[in-house]
């Protein structure tokens, strides 16, 4: 709990390295959140399931590459975000 | 039913409050439902109060607030009151802010007694959330476990004994679409009319914020640290607090270093945390097979690149079609009926009562009715498609679409509401959480051409083009409406693109949204989405409607002074001069009345005004009759042309392609019909829109905005057609 507190913090001063963001996956490749980068986007992505630790796959893209379709943990939820909402989400390498 | 209501009285009201609107004996108890979107929420409601339902307003707010009497067990009854649906109670738009202003105010007189929660079985983590949030709050509570069928699908078991123990209310495991474990969720629900709030608390807000708290506790005397919790965060949103207790709250908050943000995202987190230990009791996943579901693969089509605008695409036009050509046939059906019924009163009595029945109230009336096809049939559609999911796959293929004109992929169903009727799909521009993709949708929302603007289109259409088909599979007067039907979404595009540059941006827009699973449409809700929009106009509009149908035909009958006698009399000497037949004087004769009437006179005021766009003072009448509502245009041009005619038992086309010009042509050319198209596919023919407009603008800005930017496009427009083609 304590670990999930500080990554959500912390992730927001921090100048953020070159990680993978969620806008990075290819079509069907799945990886695990790191930590969300806007604080205020963070509120909406958390209170909608997409907590750090949660697996994410891409299950696809609109036919104009954006925005795209992110699976959810285990329960194949699909949250739709635009491309500037999904690199908010960095991954774990 | 005074019985059921005596009945339905109990003493255990909790805490009716000073702010309680009847006295604690007699109201019903209150419940309020609440949960995620696309949890249910609608079908439970509509499950438990069918017909029995009511749309109102939250004070002070212009949400929507869908109310019903619901039949417990034996012969108690409650009210239940429909909150929008959210994913916390931390609000991220306009709608979710009711709920705030509802569950913080224990004196409001909305306050429920309990909530009952919908929860998506196969998304129990997620939805728990709202729910620790609700128990933490100390309401008394029930969850509804919604959409069990599809957890089972999945392989999802949930040990409910285990769930009600973690949890510490009941759990109602249900199907709501098919109805399935109602009765025992009424039972349940009789059951906690006394209820106590859930003894269990998920979440404590940290040691350190606890004499903020107690400081805010203290001041508003609430119940406990949590609700306080909210006051910190919301207070600046909820409407309930004056502005001494605001300011108290600003300065509190920052004395404190209290920091809204990172609070709430540690709580969601920890809340995360707990839910899942807790589920881990609870809940046990057995996949037998990894098969894809049939969402994706139906996503796989229905979002493609081509199929899924072709698909996109054949639906509107599918839609066209219903609305022109399959509800043709009960308009025809009402048409005649309210001709016979006219025939049939004139027949019998005479005088100018009857007249005012028949050719004004009756013949208002239809104009009414006549509509109600073509309106239940789009919301039918509307409904449908908003049912099964579909309107979220839409969503997300317009929305790279629409972003360079300023919109948003949201922006896309209310603008395709917008073409029922700007009415509530301005109000549904609400689910837009930013401001101004919102402002910009609902300023040019009006320009879609609504179900108002049908009977115009539907009357000078057939006016003027012929019905044949074109390649032999499109019918011409349909691709007319289509054309029309397009023009008013390229203005309305190439408008939000105008007001994007000019307007500034006061908060962060979001996208993110839930994609339903795909799903059949209940039947029923899809009914009584079309009972609820119908009545709405007929009610809403209808008495307008009606109403302006009455004042016309005063105003078309009576003049001022003796004008009206003496215009007969100047007529009757040039009819014995030049031997006119009786009809042709007859005809003259009513002729001159009008143009002598009130009406009349009114419209040769504004005619120098149109006269540029190709128009007389008869379509200036109508044109400033039907700003109350513009499909009064159809109504006006009936009464007007029917005033002094034996045949006005006969369709409005009709009586309008008889109109003949000064040398004796047909008045209505296409040239005259199409500048007349093109006036109302731009104008701003709409008092209630205006109001709506306002209501939800909470400035004048914008209706005065919309009604001179859309008025000026509207003559720009027809004027540039009038001048060309005539």
């Amino acid at each position: 709990m304590a670990l999930f507190r500080r990554s959500a913090a912390v992730a927001a001063s921090q100048p953020a390295p070159a990680r993978r963001t969620a806008n990075d996956l290819r079509p069907g490749e799945a990886a695990t959140v790191c930590c969300l980068k806007d604080p205020q986007m963070a509120l909406k992505l958390l209170e909608m399931g997409c907590i750090p630790g949660t697996q994410v796959r891409l299950a696809g893209r609109a036919p104009l590459g954006d925005p795209l379709m992110l699976v959810l943990g285990d329960e194949e939820y699909t949250l739709s975000l635009r491309v500037s909402e999904a690199v908010t989400i960095q991954l774990k390498d | 039913m005074a019985g059921a209501i005596q009945d339905a009285v109990r003493p255990a009201t909790p805490q009716p409050g000073p702010g309680g609107a009847l006295p604690p004996a007699e109201r019903l108890p209150r419940l309020a439902l609440i949960g995620n979107p696309n949890s249910g929420k609608t079908s439970l409601f509509n499950q438990l109060t069918g017909l029995n339902q009511k749309v109102g307003n939250f004070p002070g707010v212009t949400v929507d607030r869908k109310t019903g009497i619901a039949a417990l067990g034996g012969q108690r009854r409650a009210e239940v009151v429909d909150l929008p649906g959210t994913y916390s109670l931390y609000p991220k738009s306009l709608d979710e802010r009711v709920i705030a202003d509802l569950l913080y105010n224990p004196l409001s007189p909305d306050y429920p007694d309990f909530v009952v929660v919908t929860v998506d079985a196969s998304n129990l983590r997620r939805s728990l959330l709202l729910f620790s949030q609700l128990a933490d709050l100390g309401l008394p509570a029930i969850l509804a476990l919604n959409m069990t069928d599809v957890a089972a699908e999945r392989g999802i078991q949930i040990d409910l004994p285990a769930l009600e123990r973690e949890l510490g209310v009941p759990v109602v495991p249900m199907n709501a679409r098919k109805g399935v474990g109602l009765a025992a969720l009424r039972i349940v629900m009789a059951d906690r009319l006394a209820a106590r709030p859930p003894a269990g608390r998920f979440w404590q807000p940290a040691a350190e914020l606890r004499p903020l708290l107690a400081a805010i506790r203290t001041r508003f005397d609430l119940p406990n640290d949590y609700l306080a919790l909210h006051y910190a965060h919301q207070f600046g949103q909820l409407h309930f607090l004056s502005e001494a207790d605001r300011h108290y709250l600003t300065e509190l908050t920052q004395e404190y270093g209290f920091d809204s943000t990172a609070q709430q995202a540690s709580e969601t987190v920890a809340r995360y945390a707990h839910i899942n230990e807790l589920l881990l009791e609870v809940v046990t996943v057995t996949r037998t097979e990894r098969r894809e579901p049939a969402s994706n693969r139906i996503d796989k089509v229905l979002t493609h690149r081509v199929f899924g605008y072709l698909i996109f695409l054949a639906i509107l036009f599918l839609l066209f079609q219903a609305i022109f050509a399959w509800a043709q046939y009960p308009m025809d059906l009402i048409d005649q009926g309210i001709s016979a019924l006219s025939a049939a009163i004139q027949e019998r009595f005479s005088g100018p009562l009857v007249r005012l029945l028949t050719e004004g109230v009756i013949a208002g009336l239809g104009g009414v009715l006549i509509f109600i096809p073509q309106i239940a049939l789009l919301f039918a559609f509307l409904a449908v498609l908003e049912e099964t999911g579909y309107m979220a796959r839409v969503t997300f293929l317009m929305d790279k679409l629409m972003r360079p004109f300023g919109l948003s992929g949201k922006s896309v169903v209310p603008l395709i509401s917008g073409l029922a009727c700007a009415v509530p799909a301005i109000m549904g521009a609400r689910t837009i959480e930013s401001w101004k993709d919102r402002m910009l949708t609902i300023f040019v929302t009006p320009l879609m051409s609504c179900s108002a603007r049908i009977p115009v289109y539907t009357v000078l259409v057939a006016l003027v083009v012929p019905d044949e088909s074109w390649l032999g599979i499109f019918n011409l007067r349909g691709l007319v409406l289509m054309g029309l039907y397009l023009l008013g979404l390229g203005s309305a595009l190439l408008s939000a693109l105008l007001l994007k540059t000019v307007l500034k941006a006061r908060e962060r827009s979001y996208f993110i949204m839930e994609f339903p699973v795909y799903r059949w449409p209940r039947w029923k809700n899809v009914g009584l989405t079309i009972v609820e929009k119908v009545k709405a106009f007929i009610f809403q509009a209808g008495k307008v409607i009606v109403a302006i149908s009455v004042l016309l035909w005063v105003l078309a009958s009576y003049g001022p002074g003796q004008r009206q006698a003496q215009a007969e009399a100047q007529v009757q000497q040039t009819a014995q001069a030049q031997r006119w037949p009786a009809a042709e004087t007859e005809r003259r004769v009513a002729s001159a009345r009008l143009e002598n009437s009130y009406a009349g006179t009114f419209g040769h005021v504004i005619e120098p005004v149109i006269r540029p766009l190709g128009f007389d003072w008869k379509i200036g009448i109508a044109l400033l009759t039907s700003f109350a509502a513009r499909e009064v245009f159809v109504g006006t041009m009936s009464t007007i042309y029917s005033v002094g005619q034996d045949a006005d038992l006969g369709t409005v086309q009709q009586k309008l392609a008889n109109e003949k010009d000064a040398s004796g042509q047909p008045f209505f050319t296409p040239a005259r019909a199409l500048s007349l198209l093109v006036f109302y596919v731009f104008a701003m023919q709409c008092m209630s829109t205006l109001a709506v407009t306002y209501r939800e603008t909470k400035s004048w800005r914008w209706p005065l905005g919309q009604l001179v930017y859309m008025t000026g496009l509207a003559y720009a427009a027809s004027l540039f057609v009038w001048q060309l083609f005539a």
